[in-house]
């Protein structure tokens, strides 16, 4: 049977088994969204393209399923790009659809024309330009193939309009085969007898697991590895979750705003099992004093993470769950090494985490940030999803909400997005319509995709926005205060709006939270309210983030408070 | 050190910008870059030659078996491979100059490809060492121009 070009490829689209998609019409995409009509493929518009991705890329990190954006060309196309930059540095499976002017026009400069293909080449883990209408069951194929196997990652896939508008027959590919895309998953057996022999020499291990943890779906086998070697855990900011936040051997996150604890223990380990991680550098502060005394085991699925950034002793490359169960069987028949070294060394951690918890001023009469982030983490369910923005939102939700299950938090960790938060709550919302959603944002992320609460109004969709709201651009502000004189350029927001009433303004219901014994009635009443809201909540403008990492130095060389005290240690660090 | 890098990719428009982008947005370098068809039509081969240390070469051909388009990369260096390119080079050749010129072609097996009153153009094919050694002796008469191939490198049979 003909079909148009638009009509193959919603039904190709369905057949990947696409329940939502986020999308935003234009010109060369009349014949989709004509197509797209009453076909029963769902499609939320959102109000701009970046929220598009962005929700795509919440839906695809709180499922594990692809997750589907579309914009037009031209301008349409580039504002994706932000949001398919994010999905690829943090390896989420999203397609992102873009329409592109007729073929033949193609080069011509024509009309809302933009080459998106060169544009997102170094963001995207593959692209296609479709040039003939039969092509496109193949394309979506293996588009989708691509985005969700490996290591994931965005796929775009253009479409000119004479492609979309012309005929041509649907039949699906009955598999995908492309000779230069062979993920390796079983990790090498020799490789894994020597993580093996490793673990019976050491005295001072640890576990540093990133988000590779929660794409391949490996807590269990994580927990049962560790707990069965009694290795303690840490995580990067997208690994949280990834590991219970209440388990007797998880140390917290590591790195420039990581825990005490766990920043000494890798700084101190002999041996450092990185499991899905890539050394970012806001994890590795000085790269040539990270772990100076630990052996690197790494596994992980990209061979091009391996000795990326360190120097990698024994890597071991595959599917982190396959590796982590084949090595809980190994283990399974002997029993593991456990001696007074390895005791004392589980003390010295412990030790640790007692001389410098977490901590900030409990006693202040100001909202402290941590106060609230604490409350809600101990007031929401437990399958309660939280995004965030970035800054010290972000930090302070890492440091104070304690993660108990894999993909509940959404958080653009390697880009950094500020606006991520909110449509990625979305489309975490429209996954699970019945859980908890709440994204915590900052004052000025906030704005930068405020426009969505149209998206969230329309669809009655239950979001809860939770402003952190100090009237500065915290994160830089902080680093002003601490590296720049407190010269506070450029980052004081003084005119922000009233937020509870442009809430109000777009039908969302908005709450105002401005004394500290407020909060907790505040929360509850924000989770009870069956539809979306805002609340804005008016923290202590200036608390910081600690302990912090200063750029450029070691994991053991912390920062614990701000001002006067810390400028001292600083110069000694210097 | 230098690398001579083989790469064979898929024979499709796009891929050679995908390659190249991924040296200048990594910060890699590429020395020479020459592509062309392979016995089978929808794969090209890439001849890339490089420059780093062991770990940058290491990431290069990771980076380079990421990319879905490309099907097999090897690095040649440090195996036995033969390699030729082909330089087309235009010298000034004025009464004086003119027979030594040609001696030093003839000793290099070069071809004369173009002679005007004032000027030779040879082409010379070799190995780097010869190509490179040929532009140094008849540098002193005046290159006026030249042009290059990049290298092309085939592994030998054992």
């Amino acid at each position: 049977m003909q079909m148009s070009g638009a009509q193959i490829l919603v039904q190709a689209l369905k057949d990947e088994d696409v329940q939502i998609m986020f999308g935003y019409p234009g010109g060369v995409l009349l014949d989709f969204y004509n197509a797209l009509f009453g076909s029963g493929l769902r499609h939320v518009m959102t109000r701009h393209e970046q929220a598009a991705a962005h929700a795509a890329d919440g839906y695809a990190r709180a499922t594990g399923r692809v997750g589907v954006c579309m914009a037009t060309s031209g301008p349409g196309a580039t504002n994706l790009v932000t949001g398919i930059t994010t999905a690829y540095m943090d390896s989420i499976p999203m397609v992102a659809l873009t329409g592109q002017v007729a073929s033949y026009m193609i080069g011509g400069d024509a009309f809302q024309e933009a080459d998106i293909i060169g544009i997102t080449r170094p963001v995207t883990k593959h692209s296609y330009l479709v040039r003939k209408t039969e092509d496109i069951p193949q394309i979506i194929r293996e588009a989708f193939y691509i985005a969700s196997t490996g290591r994931p990652g965005p796929v775009v896939v253009d479409l000119p309009k004479d492609i979309l508008s012309g005929k041509g027959k649907y039949l699906r590919p009955e598999k995908v085969e492309i000779r230069g895309y062979r993920p390796s998953v079983n990790g090498h057996k020799g490789q894994i007898k020597r993580v093996l022999s490793e673990l019976r020499k050491c005295k001072k291990p640890v576990i540093y697991a990133g988000g590779g943890i929660i794409i391949s779906g490996a807590t269990r086998e994580l927990v049962l590895f560790a707990e069965r070697n009694k290795i303690p855990v840490t995580t990067t900011l997208l690994g949280l979750g990834g590991f219970p936040g209440d388990h007797p051997l998880f140390m917290g996150m590591l790195g420039m705003h990581g825990t005490y604890q766990a920043n000494m223990a890798i700084h101190s380990s002999d041996l450092l099992l990185a499991i899905g991680a890539r050394f970012d550098d806001r994890v590795t502060g000085n790269v040539s004093k990270f772990a100076p005394e630990a052996k690197v085991v790494h596994i992980d699925i990209d061979p091009s993470a391996i000795s990326k950034n360190v120097a990698v002793h024994l890597p071991v490359v595959g599917d982190i769950r396959e590796i982590l169960s084949n090595l809980n069987a190994q283990q399974e028949d002997e029993e593991p090494v456990w001696n007074e070294i390895r005791e004392s060394w589980l003390e010295r951690v412990a030790y640790w985490g007692q001389e410098k918890p977490l901590d900030y001023d409990r006693t202040s009469s100001s909202i402290k940030p941590q106060h609230v982030i604490e409350r809600l983490s101990e007031l929401c369910p437990d399958d309660t999803i939280i995004t965030t923005e970035v800054g010290q939102n972000q930090m302070w939700t890492a440091q104070f909400f304690r993660f108990r299950h894999p993909r509940t938090l959404l958080s653009s960790g390697g880009l950094g997005t500020m606006g991520y938060g909110f449509p990625a709550a979305m489309g975490a919302q429209f996954a699970f319509p019945d859980r908890l959603v709440v994204d915590i944002a900052g004052d000025g992320s906030i704005q930068m995709n405020i426009q969505e609460l149209a998206t969230v109004a329309q669809h009655n969709l239950p979001v809860k926005i939770l402003i952190l709201n100090n009237c500065f651009l915290g994160m830089v502000r902080q680093w002003q205060e601490l590296f720049y004189e407190a010269r506070y350029s450029s980052t004081c927001l003084a005119s922000n709006p009233n937020f509870v009433k442009i809430a109000e303004a777009y039908g969302v219901k908005g709450i105002l939270i401005d004394r500290k014994e407020d909060v907790d009635a505040g929360l509850v009443e924000m989770m009870k309210h069956k539809g979306p809201v805002v609340v804005n909540c008016l923290v202590d403008r200036e608390e910081g983030v600690f302990p912090m990492v200063p750029a450029g130095a070691a994991t053991n060389e912390m920062i614990f408070g701000s001002r006067k005290k810390q400028e001292k240690k600083l110069r000694a660090v210097k | 050190m230098r690398h001579t890098i083989s790469v064979t990719v898929e024979n499709k428009s796009g891929v050679l910008a995908r390659v190249a982008g991924l040296f200048s947005g990594r910060g890699f370098n590429i020395e020479s870059l020459s592509v062309g068809e392979t016995l089978d039509p929808t794969i090209s081969r890439m001849t890339i030659v490089t420059r780093g240390d062991d770990r940058i070469i290491e990431q290069v051909i990771k980076q380079l078996r990421k990319l879905i388009d490309v099907i097999k990369v090897s690095d040649l260096t440090g195996t036995s491979f033969v390699e030729r390119e082909l330089i087309l080079i235009k010298v000034k050749a004025r009464e004086s100059g003119r027979a030594e010129i040609l001696r030093i072609n003839d000793i290099f097996r070069g071809k004369i490809v173009d002679v005007s009153p004032a000027t030779f153009t040879f082409l010379v094919t070799g190995d780097q060492d010869k190509t490179e050694a040929f532009i140094r002796l008849v540098r002193p008469f005046g290159i006026l121009e030249i042009v290059r191939t990049g290298k092309v490198a085939i592994a030998r049979e054992v």
